[in-house]
């Protein structure tokens, strides 16, 4: 049964060769165009890149670092002027950043491999309610992700070595969650890099498709 | 009276404008309009050109950018600095042995890049020792001397370290000749029969840039001057100008000056490749010392070497001719095509050019005016491309640019000469401020002169800078040449005096730079690579001290336990591995230097306590916002304490009790 369904969209890899009655049927069936399944398919194929590309960045400009200092933010690790930024920071009493404190790092590659598993499984299906978890699990994945990112600059902004040679009373130092601050000498920055972008465009992909499904849906509803 | 006076005043005027106008013009008329304009590089621009300049008798190289003028790098080359440590710390002081010991100073006159297929590569940088013979080899990827090789059988190094066109050679022709092999003990007087030349082929590997004297060729007692490579068709060909063929041996001004003409030696030193290979060289006993300076240790080692490769020219025939060049020259050298040969006779009234094509027809056609000491004189007539008449009084030397046309010096006349090198035609003359010697033209001495300008280095300067007592500096004058007529653009002091210099495009140099050394790397014997590792350690009266550098703090900072008597070695690692962050070492009383490490870099400097009490040490390179607080202090005790050696940075907190029995000073 499985095997059929399985086999049955896939002989037929143009999808507007589906018949209507066919493709009606899906619909009322709760299923997904073909073309939605390549693109879901093809969304969480995408996530593979964050694997290879760091997801996030944070530059810091100053007037000795004209060149700037950047740390990258990886899945499974940190790259970049990491050791330039530790001794900066611990004039400010800011704690050594190191990969092996940050948790995150051991099971994020599995929680994206989890969402490129969900996101297969969404198009071999072809079901419209796993793509609906898909989505929602992604919007939940990325506000926690952010919390997370959020939770740890707070702690590094503000958990301070109390024998710190320089302490500006009631300055912290916690990084931009997203956009531009001002710390002390510094300008920091913090966006999205490659992966990151792959993600937010993957989601918006997968958004997209669940969008077009819907209104199809309704439409084909009121006929 | 008043009348009589009035009847004056047209007198007095018409002698003021006479006394003005018999006055010469200034420079002032010498500059022109939009030299500052040319010259400028707006603040965090970069410049155009590298200039790399001796520093002469300070025995250093100074790194100068075009057009600016501004110095950027002295680079301590032959000369202790003790402001880089160099020839003080322990790893830099192998650098300046010699067979004569350690040599603390030296006379950097010449420079050469390095160059492939005729066109400046960028690599490396050589620089030659005039007074104890010697070469350096300069990194460009650090700017710091990677090598220096001493040249046996030679005295006074200065026909060097001109280099061929693939960088296959540099040269070192002695200045003074002197007595060569076991007879060293001789009447002065006896120079005719005992004293004799040579210059030496010193091989350049192609991709370390190691140094080696791949063979040296024996010839008369005379002195030589300058010399250039062959280029193009005349590569495998070197020329080196001599004087002194009179060989005298005291008041050379008047008794090597007899002689109509002296001679320019033509080196065919392919043939003496042939030689070698074919074992026609002689072994032969010597000592001289070889400097290598390992990047990943941080430290140079001395080699001493006891054997050289001679060639005889009296015995290998077809290698060596001497070509009549009037009156004692000087400058000696090759244009871009390696076609023109200009010879510069500094008494002569002409300069004679000389034609490599008409130099092989000579050679074919035996075309000899005799022998000097067994070496064929070939006819001054038939060499002769032609002479430049009336050029100025005094010429030294000679650079191109890539049209055609050279650029000569005159000392005495105090100006640089354009001519056109095919027609000997002089095409326009400038002052310069005061007695130029040495000039230079970016990319002047290869197959491929970048122009642009001509820079002048002057040996007198007088009333050009603000003065500053008996002692002034000389100085460098920048002309742009791109038009018909030479401009003064801008004038600059050196450092030290400046006699050769060479000029190449920055981007030839800058994307190879080295900003770091990498800490994993280091291989420094003596590395700290983590301020855990840090420690003190006792081996009989010597204390190595294993350090650490970070902005800013040296672990460790106290040190106790250290006895009059013992030598003390601070091994400092920078641990910094971030660009631009050296960290300086000083102690209080050092009798040496201080340190400047660069990130990354391991550096010793030994110290010898001579008194008891308490020595200060800091951090002298102000790396950061707490650089004061880079301190601390080492105890010294008497001899025979039994103070303990201990060592801590952040824990030796201060006691409230007394002072220990242990730390006790010891009954005498």
């Amino acid at each position: 049964m499985n095997l059929l369904r399985f086999n049955w969209p896939l002989s037929r890899a143009s999808g507007d060769a589906v018949p209507r009655e066919l493709s009606q049927a899906n619909v009322m069936k709760n299923k997904l165009s073909i073309s939605s399944r390549i693109l879901v398919s093809f969304a969480s194929g995408a996530l593979v890149a964050v694997f290879f590309l760091p997801v996030w960045r944070i530059d810091l400009f100053a007037p000795q670092y004209p060149e700037g200092l950047m740390m990258n933010i990886w899945i499974n690790g940190l790259s970049g002027d990491v050791d330039i930024i530790n001794g900066l920071n611990h004039y400010i009493g800011m704690k050594h950043i190191s990969v092996t404190m940050f948790p995150e790092f051991k099971f994020l590659p599995w929680i994206v491999a989890f969402f490129m598993l969900l996101g297969i499984l969404v198009s071999v299906t072809g079901s419209r309610k796993f793509l609906l978890y898909y989505l929602l699990l992604t919007v939940l994945g990325g506000a926690l992700a952010m919390y997370d990112f959020y939770k740890w600059g707070y702690d590094y902004g503000h958990n301070l070595d109390p024998n710190a040679a320089i302490q500006v009373p009631g300055f912290s130092y916690q990084p931009p969650l997203l956009g531009h601050k001002r710390l002390l000498n510094f300008d920091a920055y913090s966006f999205p890099d490659a992966g990151g972008w792959v993600v937010i465009g993957a989601s918006a992909l997968a958004f997209l498709v669940w969008l077009v499904e819907w209104r199809r849906y309704r439409k084909n509803k009121l006929v | 009276m008043k009348h009589s006076f009035l009847k004056m005043l047209p007198a007095v005027a018409l002698l003021a404008i006479g006394q003005a106008g018999c006055k010469p013009n200034g420079t002032q008329s010498a500059v022109s309009g939009d030299a500052a304009a040319k010259t400028y590089v707006a603040p965090g621009k970069y410049d155009e050109f590298y200039d790399f300049v001796s520093g002469g008798f300070s025995g250093q190289m100074s790194v100068y950018g075009l057009p600016s003028g501004r110095l950027f790098r002295v680079i301590p080359v032959f000369s202790v600095d003790p402001e880089k440590g160099y020839g003080y710390s322990e790893e830099t002081k192998a650098m300046l042995n010699t067979s004569n010991g350690f040599v603390p100073w030296d006379d950097l006159h010449h420079i050469a890049l390095s160059e492939t297929d005729g066109i400046q590569d960028g690599r490396w940088v050589f620089g030659n020792a005039n007074n104890t013979p010697r070469i350096a080899r300069i990194d460009l990827k650090t700017f710091k001397t990677a090598e220096i090789i001493e040249i046996p059988n030679s005295a006074g190094n200065h026909s060097s370290p001109f280099i061929t066109e693939n960088s296959e050679y540099v040269v070192a022709g002695t200045r003074f000749s002197v007595p060569i092999g076991d007879k060293q003990d001789v009447p002065i007087n006896t120079y005719k029969d005992n004293f004799k030349g040579t210059v030496s082929f010193i091989g350049v590997d192609k991709t370390s840039g190691n140094m080696n004297i791949a063979f040296q060729i024996l010839l008369p007692g005379v002195n030589f001057d300058l010399a250039r490579a062959g280029k193009g068709k005349s590569h495998g060909w070197f020329f080196f100008s001599c004087y002194n063929s009179e060989k005298a041996n005291t008041l050379l001004e008047v008794n090597a000056s007899q002689k109509d003409k002296d001679f320019i030696l033509c080196v065919n030193w392919k043939k003496a490749e042939e030689y070698v290979k074919a074992g026609k060289g002689q072994k032969k006993t010597v000592s001289y010392v070889h400097n290598t300076y390992d990047e990943k240790k941080h430290m140079a080692s001395s080699t001493l070497e006891k054997e050289v490769l001679v060639l005889d020219p009296k015995e290998l025939k077809d290698m060596v001719y001497f070509m009549p060049c009037p009156k004692s020259p000087h400058g000696c050298d090759t244009d871009p095509t390696g076609e023109y040969i200009v010879g510069s006779g500094k008494l002569a009234a002409v300069i004679p050019v000389f034609s490599f094509t008409k130099i092989q027809a000579a050679i074919a056609a035996k075309n000899y005016d005799g022998d000097y000491d067994g070496i064929p004189v070939l006819k001054y007539d038939a060499v002769l491309h032609g002479e430049v008449q009336k050029p100025g009084l005094g010429p030294l030397h000679t650079e191109f640019d890539a049209n055609g046309n050279a650029y000569t010096s005159f000392f005495v006349s105090s100006e640089i000469v354009k001519w056109n090198v095919k027609d000997l035609k002089v095409l326009d003359r400038v002052p310069t401020y005061y007695s130029i010697g040495h000039l230079s033209v970016p990319g002047g001495p290869t197959r491929k002169p970048w122009g642009k300008y001509v820079i002048a280095y002057n040996k007198i300067t007088k009333d050009r800078y603000l003065p500053t007592g008996p002692e002034l500096a000389q100085s460098a004058q920048l002309y742009d040449i791109s038009g018909d007529k030479m401009k003064l653009i801008l004038d600059f002091p050196t450092i030290g005096e400046p006699h050769y210099a060479e000029a190449i495009p920055a981007e030839l140099i800058m994307k190879n730079s080295q900003k770091i050394y990498k800490l994993e790397d280091n291989q420094n014997p003596y590395a700290t690579l983590g301020d855990n590792k840090a420690r003190v350690e006792r081996k009989g009266n010597e204390i190595h001290v294993y350090m650490t550098a970070i902005r800013s703090h040296f672990t460790p900072d106290n040190i106790e336990g250290v006895r009059l008597g013992d030598i003390v070695y601070f091994h400092v690692t920078n641990m910094e591995q971030d660009w631009d962050v050296p960290h300086g070492f000083a102690i209080k009383g050092a009798n040496n230097a201080e340190l400047l490490i660069m990130p990354g870099e391991t550096q010793t400097l030994a110290w010898k306590p001579e008194k008891v009490g308490i020595f200060p040490m800091y951090c002298t390179d102000f790396c950061s916002a707490l650089h004061q607080e880079m301190q601390g202090y080492i105890r010294i005790s008497p001899a025979g304490s039994n103070v303990p050696l201990s060592f801590s940075t952040g824990t030796n907190m201060p006691s409230t009790g007394t002072v220990p029995a242990a730390e006790k000073p010891a009954a005498k």
